[in-house]
């Protein structure tokens, strides 16, 4: 008798304040991802258009927090899945984003809406619609809890595989002086 | 190992190792020069040790010291590469990382820098504190240099070059505590202000990337520096080259 299949693990990502580098790293895995459908199915990512997350193993974020909308985010991927993992530098102390964070929010808005040349009528947009920005910005482990991290700017899709197949085994990810990199 | 080795009176034991010593020498120079690397920022053999940063705190006879500045005894026996001095030294270089702003990616420094690749070696994956992300501006008015504060560990290695070996005194730490800061010594506070140079050691000792030679940061591509070659704990001090 066949023993039964075993159920795929679901696994959901996402990229919050980040410029979907490591999102692109991760597609360099290339032809493994076909090894990685046969162990996974994917909840909530940009490579399924789903809008919300549902209980999932495994949550991969890709960038920090610079706006409401990020921490709602990562707050529903926290409420769902077993074991979060910020990927890359923005996740895992604010990345290039944070470097306003020594600005005031306030000084910022001026600057880029009101102050620059040809803006004479400018704005700062206030639409309901647009997240309100944070104050600054901040990495993921200052809000909620993480389960790992995987540090580079971008980590390379040989690093993503080493955690995602470590953890796939039910080994501790391990990634050793060739794959840890922060930049 | 026998009782003969261990009561040898110029040896002392590292980590179950049989470290050989001279007299004067401290547990950190006697440690390196039988290739045992402990981790460390402030200390550099050229310098007389600072003892400031604690990233070499061993146990020695079961109490805790900094290999750089405690002398190596005969029968001593040393602990350093265990999980709980490891642990602890981790949450060293996380309270480095969070206390100022070390952005690698962005950093001409990055593969040739001591404190990341000490955390590489302790396989620091997160800063794991919240961030102080501090407003410390540039200083770019030297011709050839820049300074960017954000990074400064305050290992004071420039201020021992610059005293000790150039004789002057470009840089001081001012402050105590948290406040702790590295300053110029001009009255404008700029370096353009000083009679720095690209020929003093003071320019060549920065451990991380506060003191920035201009124009040359990224003469070796990030992948193929110092520490992107090998790990710090097998080439603890390099000769690097394009930063």
């Amino acid at each position: 008798m066949n023993a039964p299949a075993k159920p795929k693990l679901r696994m959901a990502t996402a990229t919050l304040a980040g410029c979907f580098g490591c999102h692109m790293s991760f597609l360099d895995i290339d032809e493994r991802l076909f090894d990685l459908i046969e162990l996974v199915e994917f909840d909530r990512s940009p490579l399924t258009d789903i809008k919300h997350c549902g209980p999932c193993d495994i949550g991969l974020i890709e960038g920090g927090l610079c706006n409401a909308e990020n921490v709602h985010v990562l707050r529903e991927f926290r409420a769902n899945c077993k074991i979060l993992i910020a990927v890359g530098a923005c996740a895992i102390n604010g990345g290039l984003p944070a470097q306003r964070n020594h600005f005031p929010l306030s000084l910022i808005l001026e600057e880029v809406y009101h102050a620059q040349h040809g803006l004479v009528d400018g704005f700062i947009p206030n639409d309901p619609e647009l997240p309100l920005p944070l104050d600054k910005v901040h990495p993921l482990h200052e809000v909620v809890k993480i389960d790992y991290f995987i540090p580079g700017c971008p980590p390379s899709g040989d690093t993503i595989w080493k955690v995602l197949t470590d953890l796939l085994a039910g080994r501790e990810p391990e990634l050793g002086h060739a794959l840890l990199h922060y930049d | 190992m026998t009782q003969d080795n261990i009561s040898n009176p110029t040896t002392f034991m590292l980590d179950n190792k049989i470290i050989p010593f001279s007299e004067g020498q401290t547990i950190i120079q006697a440690a390196m020069a039988a290739g045992e690397y402990i981790p460390h920022l402030c200390y550099n053999p050229e310098f007389k040790p600072h003892g400031s940063c604690k990233v070499c705190t061993v146990k020695a006879n079961g109490r805790q010291a900094a290999s750089c500045t405690q002398l190596a005894q005969a029968d001593m026996v040393v602990e350093s590469n265990t999980q709980q001095i490891n642990d602890e030294r981790r949450a060293l270089l996380q309270m480095l990382f969070v206390e100022g702003n070390h952005f690698c990616p962005s950093c001409e420094k990055s593969g040739n820098c001591e404190l990341q690749a000490t955390a590489y070696a302790l396989e620091m994956m997160s800063p794991h504190f919240d961030h102080f992300s501090p407003n410390r501006p540039l200083d770019a008015s030297h011709p050839e240099y820049l300074l960017d504060f954000n990074r400064c560990i305050l290992c004071s290695l420039c201020v021992r070059a610059s005293r000790d070996v150039d004789g002057k005194n470009v840089f001081a730490l001012s402050e105590r505590g948290i406040k702790t800061q590295l300053i110029v010594n001009a009255k404008s506070g700029k370096l353009g202000d000083t009679d720095f140079s690209d020929q003093d050691k003071a320019a060549h000792v920065c451990p991380v990337g506060v003191i920035i030679k201009k124009r040359v940061g990224f003469t070796i591509p990030i992948g193929e520096r110092a520490f992107d070659v090998n790990p710090i704990s097998v080439s603890p001090h390099p000769v690097k080259k394009g930063a």
